[in-house]
């Protein structure tokens, strides 16, 4: 990926200094090499610190929401992997950003790395990690180690929805054409396997973790409201960790479904989420029974396209399905 | 939950959501014909199925309700044309995910009765709470950590 990342840098400040473009949003290293947060860059002299490479897992299209708003003049450069650009088409078509200041470069992608994973494998005080195909030599200051690549991948980019992009004015990709991922819905499958009280103690255990720091809203490209119900203190659900325990699964449980049906399955809620929590088996689930009842459909794959909870058929099945399936 | 302390007996807490148009016309239909339904049941009427608020269902179950019913006007005939469609989806998809929670999917369910089904309201309030009292107490949404 340092072939792209050099790549986007030339074009980007080519944009840059004929105006096309006023800023550059994209990647920027934090205090370690994998600590990567999204930043923007204004001019061509500031570029070389853009950074693309294998921990660039941020989906950047929910920072255009405020970049759209502000007054400054032109266009913005975003670089969008294939996955972001579902979430892209999906804040279109919600008419959270504006198309005509925005210019999407489309970079390639093989997939990026948890650095979580990567630590809790066992490796320690990691100094670099490089990239060779499908093994990664890990440098660490105890010596170098190898692991396999595809063990470290980011949950969103083993289950990786394909590398189309669905949205972009340019596309800098010298990677080859990845296969698709690994089922999604498989960790869904294995928990509706489950009894009714595995089940509760499963996520009763896992939101327990919860300490309510909004990661995953704030991360979310479908939370986009300008003012959250949770921000409501007569909500019932606007406390922190003082909270009972309940309103963690609440606030869980709503937030899915106040996505549901305009989840694109970026990823980004648990990855950020400090406590390791799975939030995405929460949002696959009503991927799953979407597509199961109301026909397949993916969030973001064409701009315009109606949600299935926005919309109805006169002959959709009745809430008793639910009883109906199940394995009990 | 409640306990009866005369009777030491356990009886299930049941929240009915009922739309103004039909269902809570209904239920009226059932008293006013002296047909019969469990005083476990705890009406809260809206404006219609679709005003009911996945949040509404959540609350219920952490103030410690041991089964919801939605009613509403049959597919077709909603005052407003079009709520319960809408209803339909929300609801089938939301009481899917709790029984993915672990909330058995047998303490909740969707019923269509008219206004002038007072017959078809009592039956379904019977059968419902016998179903809720066969299944005992709910697992409890809201006590696991910060228990007060």
């Amino acid at each position: 990926m340092q072939k792209v990342r050099g790549l986007v840098i030339k074009r980007a400040g080519e944009l840059l200094s004929d105006g096309t473009v006023t800023r550059v949003l994209g990647y920027k290293c934090g205090d370690f090499f994998y600590d990567v947060t999204p930043a923007f860059f204004e001019s061509a002299d500031q570029l070389s610190d853009l950074e693309y490479g294998s921990f660039c897992g941020a989906n950047l299209s929910k920072y255009l929401i405020n970049a759209c708003k502000d007054q400054k003049e032109g266009k913005i450069l975003v670089l969008l992997k294939p996955c972001d650009t579902y979430s892209f088409n999906q804040l279109l078509t919600e008419h959270r950003i504006d198309r005509d200041k925005i210019y999407v470069i489309g970079v390639g992608c093989k997939g990026m790395l948890d650095i979580e994973k990567l630590k809790a494998m066992g490796f320690k005080g990691i100094t670099k990690v490089l990239d060779n195909g499908d093994e990664l030599d890990i440098k660490t200051i105890y010596g170098d180690k190898k692991c396999k690549r595809a063990d470290a991948l980011l949950e969103k980019c083993v289950c990786c929805k394909g590398k189309d992009f669905k949205a972009f004015d340019e596309v800098i990709d010298v990677e080859e054409p990845g296969e698709k991922g690994a089922d999604r819905f498989e960790g869904v499958a294995l928990l509706e396997n489950m009894t009714s009280e595995e089940r509760f103690a499963f996520w009763n255990n896992e939101l327990s973790k919860c300490i309510r720091c909004n990661a995953c809203r704030n991360v979310c490209p479908a939370c986009s409201c300008m003012k959250c119900v949770f921000d409501n203190p007569v909500s019932g659900a606007a406390g922190k960790v003082n909270s009972n325990s309940f309103e963690e699964k609440m606030f869980h449980i709503i937030r899915a479904f106040h996505v549901a049906g305009r989840c694109t399955d970026c990823g980004e809620c648990s990855r950020v989420c400090p406590q390791g929590i799975p939030l995405h088996l929460l949002n696959r689930k009503f991927i799953k029974d979407i597509d199961e009842l109301y026909g397949d459909y993916q969030a973001g794959e064409e701009v315009g396209s109606r949600a299935p909870l926005v919309n109805f058929t006169f002959d959709d099945a009745e809430p008793s399905i639910v009883h109906e399936r199940g394995n009990e | 939950m409640q306990v009866n302390e005369n009777a030491k007996e356990w009886k299930p807490l049941i929240v009915a959501f009922c739309c103004n148009w039909c269902s809570y016309a209904g239920a009226d239909l059932a008293g006013t014909s002296r047909l019969s339904y469990p005083a476990d049941v705890k009406i809260i009427r809206v404006p219609c199925s679709c005003r009911v608020n996945p949040m509404f269902i959540l609350k219920a179950f952490e103030k410690g309700a041991d089964g919801v019913i939605m009613c509403g006007c049959h597919p077709g005939d909603c005052h407003y044309s079009t709520g319960n469609y809408y209803a339909r989806r929300r609801m089938t998809l939301l009481f899917s995910m709790l029984d993915y929670l672990g909330i058995d999917r047998k303490r909740t369910r969707v019923e269509w009765v008219s206004a002038a089904e007072g017959q078809k309201f009592s039956l379904v309030m019977n059968d419902f709470a016998k179903t809720i009292t066969e299944l005992g107490e709910n697992v409890k949404l809201g006590d696991i950590r910060c228990k007060k």
